[in-house]
């Protein structure tokens, strides 16, 4: 039961000045690990919306949750069930290329769905959405041939279907 | 018609019921002050520092029950509300601290006096703002009273740049909202809770800091009648039953008494009442009450299951809850289980070593306790003092107790005490301090004469660091680093320059004349009472043990 376990927590928030700050210092703080946070505006500008992933126990989530809901700024959490979850990364990465290299990574680009963003003789530079696990796989795959920098946006996440978290009211 | 961001924080103050605010002038809070000059409707104490300004503030809201307002300018003066924030955070005090601060424009300059104030409070208060718009200002202001009284109380703090203050927009007066409603547990929570006290045999009422604050002290001891249950408090719900109740067993927890943490690890349910189970309260968490049923009440979810898992929770105002309890339990004597509590009570009582007629920290309180009334507020600093206080006086009214338990703030009494006695309009009011306490905040002497409270002040002077002392002759092998005072000072010189009576008592002959005296005069009076500095505060669980390890 006590087990670590990968938690997405959809958080809506009021877009107001230093809400960032209040859920990040509460982590801090309350020493719970962030994962991965990424936060933008949601169809009504007056909320923001927030998915947060963290690895914790049963008794921590449920901690981060109780916490998390005293911010006044925070208006709805929602802990999120995975098989129901779509949750998506998007990631830059820019690897070094010859002519050697070039038909093997292109190939790689292509199995792993990724987009070239930008190319020159020397260097190639993919956007690539997907599943966290699967831009991991993909990062081993071409570390080989000298990844020279990337950067990840951190994980965002919806409920499937119908399944609609928030009323914005 | 317009007005002032100055005007408008000055109306919706009055809106919100404020008729006494604590604080200090400076650069950045000259309109806001210019406008108090202006009104008649509130009465502004300055204190000699802003931490005494905050803990005035703090003292009046804990002895009232009311919002406590605390005003200070930008930079330094914000900061050294700091303590002071904190201090209310960790004990639950509505209070609201208002700071000025450098123009918008000037913002994020490093501009003088300008200190990122809504920052550094952030992890310290309920919620804090920075308005930047005129337009938003007396909703903010309603909001932060509406946050602070509301739920589990606590600060919040509002900083207005100066041309906000200056800014104008309309204003109309509103209503005082009330405060947002407490959760309502559904009945099949209250039910189990019904169901778990009629099953208990041996249940133990343990009361905490919420059950003042919410006014349920009645309820609580109406509760422990009904079903019998002996009670045992935190130190923050002390004041929660009268201490010559039958069923009152004691504080629990590091210097609590012996009877009552053992009644409770002895019992077959802990009926938990608004308290957070700190670590001085349990001691060693996975050896507190391991297979004793918890039913936890408290109005801040994020409580249950934080320090102690519970085995049943109600979530809201103990209040409500309490008598929906008592409707449901079962009226029943429990002969047995008292006997048994009897019997701890007696083993407890045959390690009490008498008193000589000499200056110990008992006898000081005890004499002191022949001049108070029931409602007398008694407000401590932070040491050893301060658990002789919560051992020996005899509470009987709630609020009665002032004292800084969850962050441990020396220097938080006399400001406290301060704000008590403003806000019983002139009552006398006894602060119970240590040597090393008083030095911290003496200085508002100033505020207490200046005002012509008639403030009690007792120094239990063991001219020493006591409590920090202690522990190294406890845990430190009697290396006592920077604790043992070698300061000159002279209190009754210092208690004379601030315009106020001082004593000092070194036998108990000059004691019982000088606490004779201080009571019977209306000044500011300090009695200097020497004690020896090897007094210890006994009993004592180390920290992170248990009871199978109080030193008695
Ligand atoms: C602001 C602050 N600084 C340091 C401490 C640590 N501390 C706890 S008790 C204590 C000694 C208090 O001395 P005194 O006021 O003389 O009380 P006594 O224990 O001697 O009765 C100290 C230094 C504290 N609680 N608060
Ligand atoms: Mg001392």
């Amino acid at each position: 039961m006590n087990e670590k376990q990968h938690v997405i927590l959809s958080v809506l928030v009021a877009n107001h000045f230093g809400v960032l700050m209040r859920v990040s210092s509460l982590f801090t703080r309350r020493g719970y690990n962030i994962d991965s946070l990424t936060v933008g505006e949601t169809n009504n500008p007056e909320f923001s919306r927030m998915t947060i992933t963290t690895t914790v126990d049963e008794d921590t989530k449920e901690q981060i949750v109780k916490q998390l809901s005293k911010i006044y700024d925070v208006k709805k959490i929602k802990v999120m069930v995975r098989e129901n979850t779509i949750e998506k990364e998007l990631m830059l990465i820019k690897i070094s290329i010859t002519n050697d290299t070039r038909t093997e990574i292109m190939n790689a680009i292509n199995l792993y769905m990724g987009k070239i963003v930008d190319l020159t003789p020397d260097t190639v530079t993919i956007e690539i959405t997907a599943e966290q696990a699967k831009l991991n796989d993909f990062v081993k795959y071409l570390e080989p041939y000298g990844i020279i920098e990337l950067c990840r946006t951190g994980i965002t996440a919806i409920g499937r279907g119908n399944d609609k978290i928030f009323s914005l009211e | 018609m317009k007005h002032t961001g100055s005007e408008i924080l000055i109306e919706t103050l009055i809106e919100q019921g404020v008729d006494t605010v604590f604080g200090y002038p400076g650069g950045n809070v000259l309109k806001i002050y210019d406008e108090l000059y202006k009104t008649n409707k509130i009465k502004h104490i300055t204190t000699s520092h802003e931490q005494g300004a905050c803990h005035a503030a703090d003292g009046y809201a804990r002895s009232t029950g009311k919002v406590g307002v605390v005003i200070a300018t930008s930079g330094p003066g914000a900061t050294n509300l700091v303590t002071g924030i904190a201090t209310a955070a960790l004990d639950s005090t509505p209070l609201v601290a208002i700071c000025g601060n450098v123009s918008t424009s000037a913002l994020g300059k490093d501009s003088f006096q300008e200190v990122d104030i809504m920052g550094v409070t952030l992890p310290l208060t309920k919620h804090n703002y920075i308005v930047k718009h005129i337009q938003e200002l007396a909703d903010t202001i309603r909001e932060a009273f509406l946050i602070a009284k509301s739920g589990r109380c606590g600060p919040v703090l509002i900083d207005i740049p100066q041309d906000v203050q200056f800014d104008v927009c309309d204003f109309k007066k509103k209503d005082i909202v009330s405060p947002i409603p407490a959760p309502i547990p559904s009945d099949e929570d209250i039910t189990r809770a019904v169901e778990m006290i009629n099953f208990s045999k041996r249940p133990f009422i343990y009361s905490g800091g919420g059950v003042v604050l919410s006014g349920a002290c009645n309820e609580l001891v109406k509760l422990s009648e009904e079903i019998d249950a002996p009670v045992g408090t935190s130190m923050m719900g002390l004041t929660s039953i009268p201490r010559k109740h039958e069923n009152f067993v004691g504080m629990t927890g590091m210097h609590g008494r012996y009877a009552a943490t053992n009644s409770m690890m002895n019992s077959d349910l802990i009926i938990a009442c608004g308290t957070r189970f700190s670590d001085r309260a349990t001691g060693n968490k996975a050896k507190f009450a391991a297979n004793i049923p918890i039913l936890h009440i408290d109005i801040d979810q994020s409580e249950i299951n934080k320090n102690i898992k519970a085995t049943h929770s109600l979530v809201g105002d103990l209040k409500y809850i309490l008598p929906k309890l008592i409707d449901g339990a079962n009226k029943q004597k429990k002969p047995l289980w008292h006997n048994e509590i009897q019997q701890y009570k007696e083993f407890e009582a045959s390690k009490v070593v008498p008193q000589p007629d000499v200056m110990t920290p008992k006898n000081i309180i005890e004499e002191i306790q022949k001049y108070t009334k029931d409602d007398t507020v008694i407000v401590t600093d932070v040491g050893q003092h301060q658990m002789w206080t919560t051992q020996f006086y005899d509470f009987i009214k709630p609020r009665t107790l002032l004292t800084s338990g969850g962050l441990g703030t020396m220097g938080f009494g006399l400001g406290a005490a301060v704000g008590a006695s403003i806000a019983s309009g002139g009552k006398t009011v006894v602060l119970i301090t240590g040597d090393g306490s008083f030095h911290m905040n003496m200085i508002e002497l100033a505020t207490a004469v200046e005002h012509k409270l008639p403030i009690k002040i007792f120094i239990i002077n063991n001219n020493a660091l006591g409590m920090v002392k202690q522990w190294q002759s406890i845990f430190y092998d009697n290396r006592f680093s920077c604790t043992l005072q070698h300061k000159k000072t002279d209190f009754i010189l210092a208690a004379k320059a601030f315009g106020a009576k001082g004593f000092k008592a070194e036998n108990i002959e000059e004691l019982h004349s000088y606490i004779k005296e201080a009571f019977s005069s209306n000044e500011v009076c300090v009695v200097d009472c020497h004690i020896s500095s090897d007094e210890c505060v006994l009993p004592m669980i180390p920290p992170n043990g248990s009871i199978s390890d109080i030193i008695m």
